[in-house]
């Protein structure tokens, strides 16, 4: 619109009219045309939406009617609820269960894949497959597996004599079987990583310390894991964040119970909202949420920024 | 374990010579991991392919003793699966046009082009990367429903389509594009326009896989934003559709599975035949 508009008044030199005047502007303006489909759905669908979380979370609403302002209300309703502080925990808890064992695994299984073995290229697929299954599926098979009377986990502990688990109907039990499944999804990510990672190292570090008669074990301590440093930085925060945003898994593996034993925060959200009706809330605690999450992204920004520049 | 191989170096020929020792130990280790890992795979499939008394006998075999492959249509026929189908489809391929048009222009752009408000702009939409959907979740289902989308696929692809993954992922791509190549065809007059389609188009086919890759899979496989939007069961996808079979009293186990494997085939098939992409994919956007 406005293209056409000053096309009409500007007209010197160049061949006038809207074409000229295209001619003689297009580098300026191609930018913002180039990105104004991606900025639009932003706007309306992202930041309109932060935004207005923002707001809705100083508010109690239940989508239908006006939204009634209540300051911090729902912060500090946040303090005394026991479903949310549980969920709070429940989200630490299986962030901590997580996080560290799935890293782990994947830096074992990438040191044993990265050797010339037989068939590594087989092993490394079947390794990475569950990654690209959906969690609702997922979520399907485990809870079958892990079932209480008929799965398959039960029935070898029960032939081997350790006898049969209550996987999924225990609060005990229910988040160490959420935390099982969970790795097997998830070792094949931290796996990949780590393999781009060691084939990035020079060989000839490996043959230098060999000459020098390092055995395996201080070739690792003092090559592999200091130059492997930034990728396993990059993999906690990565992971971490993973573990804040599951939901598919546990709302479809247990429902966030028994009791609240599995409700984590995203879940917790989804609930207040769309069971409850409480958008406000659901709004709050997704703020708290957005910072906690907030924290690592910027520990991620600033790490891929010095790694950048070094 | 005494030794470490250096990564990808020595000659093939050496591979069997080698393999003793510490190699065979891990190679052992290695492959019983790959049966734990490949086990929930095949035990979906025994089980959705077991006679349906066999599953709640109490023992366990490891291999069904019929094939009872009329557990398939069974469990197809007892839910509008077809539809879930068309459904699920539709949306990952309109999804996969929509995403890859919009990042693609996008992350050129971001790449290539200096302009005021760049940077702040890439890091503002750099910065939603993380934020899970529950937190803006009420008021998108808001806007989407005031747009009418509710129960629509342009509700659950839409709101999707600026992937900052796929932003990212598309400008760590073109910048590795030489501006040489830019520069000449700007200097033989070419529009802008003109540059993207002739130049910068047919260099960018490796991440145009992999964003269509990706997209296809995010798509295919999501399921929080479904949940909400699509509440009419004949607008349901095949996620949705999986998670109406756990039922709180009783569950159709052979059902359930048989239905799980066939809705993780088409990523299986996409995965067997672009490994590569994936990896890449991770590589260049998990790593930096």
């Amino acid at each position: 619109m406005t293209v056409q508009q000053s096309g009409e008044l500007k007209d010197d030199r160049r061949p006038g009219g809207v074409r000229g005047w295209w001619d003689r502007n297009q580098r300026l303006l191609i930018p913002y045309i180039f990105i104004t489909p991606n900025l639009v759905v932003f706007t309306v669908f992202v930041f309109v939406p932060i935004v207005f979380a923002f707001y809705i979370s100083l508010n109690e609403w239940s989508l239908i009617g006006s939204p009634v302002f209540v300051g911090l209300g729902n912060y500090v309703d946040m303090l005394q609820d026991q479903e949310f502080l549980r969920a709070f925990y429940n989200t630490g808890l299986y962030t901590v269960g997580t996080v560290p064992t799935s890293i782990a695994l994947g830096l074992l299984v990438a040191l044993g894949l990265n050797r010339k073995l037989p068939g590594r290229t087989l092993l490394r697929s079947i390794f990475f497959v569950p990654v690209i299954i959906s969690l609702v599926a997922v979520a399907l098979t485990a809870a079958w597996i892990f079932n209480d009377n008929y799965g398959v986990i039960n029935a070898v502990l029960e032939a081997v004599g350790i006898g049969s688990v209550p996987w999924l109907s225990s609060p005990k039990w229910a988040m160490p079987s959420l935390i099982i499944t969970t790795l097997w999804v998830r070792l094949g990510f931290n796996m990949v990583v780590y393999l781009a990672a060691l084939q990035s190292i020079p060989e000839e570090l490996y043959d230098a310390a060999r000459v020098d008669g390092a055995t395996g074990w201080r070739r690792f301590r003092h090559i592999t894991w200091p130059l492997l440093g930034p990728t396993t930085f990059l993999l906690l925060i990565l992971n971490v964040i993973y573990s804040l945003h599951v939901f598919d898994l546990i709302y479809v593996m247990t429902g966030g119970g028994p009791g609240f034993s599995t409700t984590v925060l995203v879940q917790y959200i989804y609930q207040m909202a769309f069971t409850e009706g409480e958008m406000g809330y659901a709004s709050a605690i997704g703020v708290v949420l957005y910072l906690m999450l907030l924290v690592f992204t910027v520990f991620q920004w600033w790490f891929t920024r010095q790694s950048e520049n070094a | 374990m005494d030794r470490l191989a250096p990564p990808d170096g020595g000659k093939k020929e050496e591979l069997r010579g080698r393999l003793r020792g510490g190699d065979l130990l891990v190679w052992f280790l290695l492959v019983a991991g790959a049966a734990i890992m490949v086990f929930p795979l095949y035990w979906m499939f025994a089980t959705a392919v077991r006679p349906k008394k066999e599953i709640f006998s109490g023992g366990f075999d490891l291999v069904p003793s019929t094939l009872a492959w009329s557990n398939f249509s069974d469990a197809w026929n007892k839910l509008p699966w077809d539809q879930f189908y068309i459904n699920s489809i539709a949306i990952a391929l309109i999804a996969v046009v929509v995403t890859v048009f919009i990042n693609l222009l996008a992350g050129y752009t971001f790449a290539k082009y200096k302009f005021p408000g760049r940077d702040i702009l890439f890091l503002l939409l750099i910065s939603t990367l993380m934020i899970p959907i529950q937190v803006i979740m009420v008021p998108e289902f808001f806007i989407v429903s005031k747009l009418g989308w509710v129960n629509s696929w342009w509700g659950v692809l839409v709101p999707r389509a600026a992937e900052a993954f796929g932003l990212f992922m598309v400008r760590q791509f073109m910048v590795s594009i030489p501006d040489e190549l830019i520069e000449a065809a700007r200097l033989d007059g070419a529009g802008e326009f003109t540059i993207f389609r002739k130049v910068v188009l047919p260099l960018s086919w490796p991440v145009v896989a992999v964003l269509t890759i990706f997209t296809f899979m995010w798509r295919w496989n999501d399921f929080a934003w479904p949940l909400v939007v699509l509440q009419e069961r004949a607008s349901y996808t095949v996620p949705l559709g999986l998670s109406l079979m756990k039922g709180q009293y009783y569950t159709d186990w052979t059902g359930m599975m048989g239905m799980s494997l066939l809705s993780i085939v088409p990523m299986l098939l996409v995965f067997i035949f672009f490994q590569r992409y994936f990896v890449q994919g991770i590589a260049s956007t998990g790593m930096k």
